[in-house]
């Protein structure tokens, strides 16, 4: 699984960070996502398309 | 000149149950998720209560948010056309004036500093239940714990004084009344306006460690700018969550079981906020956008100049979405995303704050009153239906 975000259009609103705190952050200056894991086991899949699912900018997508 | 504001949406009409939309919506929703409606302001427009496609119209770049171009019938809209958005109200803005302003503050509201804040949020509603067990019942749980709570975080947070709380809560409260007069309307903006200018160039000569004094030190934006941003954070920083304080409270009641299991299992209490927030969906009214240009949506074609309202209760009770029956309050619901928020880039920006103060107001509610009811019968509440945000004008409690 490959994981890509968009940091341009983040808009910080933290959602990735609640469906998968492990996966995804915040950066503390701007509330930017940052991708703590840009390939994580295939099993985090479905935790990773919650993530983002509920990005309300599209930002995060996923390449099983 | 006392013009009288825009009715509400004729079509669908009024609620029937204080917790539900009108049930219009659910047969609209069945049959036409996208329909042509009448909008309050009397003009042709859009109507859109599926889930799917109210989604679709917050995230599409071509649904405009600078909405005071509500008069318009249908036609193409020159983007030098639109009026020129208050300045620093970044929710009436697109991109790329909306993302230099949002950029700015995105960092204040972090899930993590959000979190930070969890103690200090508690404190408040410690201090506020002492005063209530103190006072005794029957109280206005609305008065005595729902508003202050967000206000006393929101003042503390922004760097304004709370004792001025009377005059911003009245201000902040007519700007969001459907009966209110323009002029009345008019002069609540220019009062609150006046009252964020004069104490942002309070904090430019002594700043403090709020976010205006942030603001103020990061030296982008002028005066107007950081004013209009004032109001906007002081305005939707304490009127959403007072009045899903209060809402979700009186729901709770209503549904003793939900109650009940809540305080069985307080590990259920982040599923419960999740679901009390997609459940009551307080902004009733829903989200307006402008077509900039033509745009297909569920079999329709929207053309350019249309106003589109996106129903956020209806989305939130469509069926094809969320598991289970949607209309019923189900604390321990798996989550699904839901739209009370809104979704796009102008997600709300304070939704990590609600979160942190819904769920410590209503835990400490529940574990301090758990004998807590209804001062008087449940449909003498006085609901807000004349609000933009839903919730109740007064909840009289008692224990």
């Amino acid at each position: 699984m490959k994981i890509t975000i968009d940091q341009d259009k983040c808009v910080g609103a933290g959602q990735c960070v609640l469906a998968a705190a492990e996966l995804f952050d915040q950066r503390d200056e701007d509330g930017i996502v940052v991708l703590l894991d840009p390939a994580p086991p295939q099993e985090a899949l479905a935790e990773v398309e919650d993530a983002a699912g509920r990005c309300p900018a599209l930002a995060i997508a996923v390449q099983p | 000149m006392t013009a009288t504001r825009p009715d509400v949406m004729t079509q669908p009409t009024a609620r029937t149950c204080p917790f539900d939309p009108p049930p219009e919506y659910r047969t609209l929703r069945e049959q036409r998720p996208v329909a042509e409606a009448t909008l309050p302001d009397g003009i042709a427009g859009w109507l859109v209560t599926g889930y799917e496609e109210a989604r679709a119209v917050l995230a599409d770049p071509r649904m405009s948010s600078r909405r005071r171009r509500l008069r318009t019938g249908s036609g193409p809209v020159d983007d030098a056309e639109l009026p020129v958005p208050t300045p620093g109200n970044f929710l009436m803005m697109d991109p790329p004036e909306h993302t230099r302003l949002r950029r700015l503050l995105t960092g204040q509201f972090t899930v993590r500093r959000m979190r930070q804040l969890t103690p200090a949020v508690e404190k408040i509603v410690a201090e506020r239940l002492d005063a209530m067990a103190a006072a005794g019942g029957p109280i206005d749980l609305v008065q005595a714990f729902a508003l202050p709570v967000p206000s006393l975080v929101i003042c503390e947070l922004l760097g304004v004084p709370y004792a001025d709380r009377e005059d911003f809560q009245r201000d902040s409260a007519t700007l969001i009344r459907l009966d209110a007069s323009l002029d009345d309307v008019q002069r609540a903006h220019q009062a609150l306006t006046g009252f964020l200018g004069r104490l942002v160039r309070a904090k430019r000569a002594e700043p403090g460690d709020d976010i205006l004094s942030g603001l103020v030190r990061t030296g982008e934006l002028t005066d107007e700018e950081l004013a209009g941003v004032g109001v906007l954070l002081l305005l939707a920083g304490h009127e959403t969550t007072a009045n899903m304080i209060a809402l979700s409270t009186m729901c709770l009641l209503r549904h003793p079981d939900q109650w009940e299991a809540l305080r069985n299992d307080p590990a259920l209490m982040d599923t419960a906020v999740e679901e009390l927030l997609r459940y009551l969906s307080v902004i009733q009214y829903g989200v307006r956008r402008t077509a900039l240009e033509d745009v297909e949506l569920g079999g329709h074609r929207i053309p350019a100049g249309s106003t589109v309202v996106a129903s956020l209760p209806s989305g939130n009770r469509d069926a094809a979405h969320f598991t289970g029956d949607p209309d019923q309050l189900d604390v321990g619901r798996p989550y699904r995303p839901h739209l009370a928020f809104g979704h796009g880039i102008h997600q709300c920006l304070g939704q990590q704050l609600a979160r942190v103060e819904l769920k410590a107001a209503l835990s400490a509610l529940l574990d301090r009153f758990p004998d807590l009811r209804l001062a008087l019968p449940a449909e003498q509440v006085p609901m807000r239906h004349d609000m933009l945000v839903y919730g109740v004008h007064e909840l009289p409690v008692t224990w």
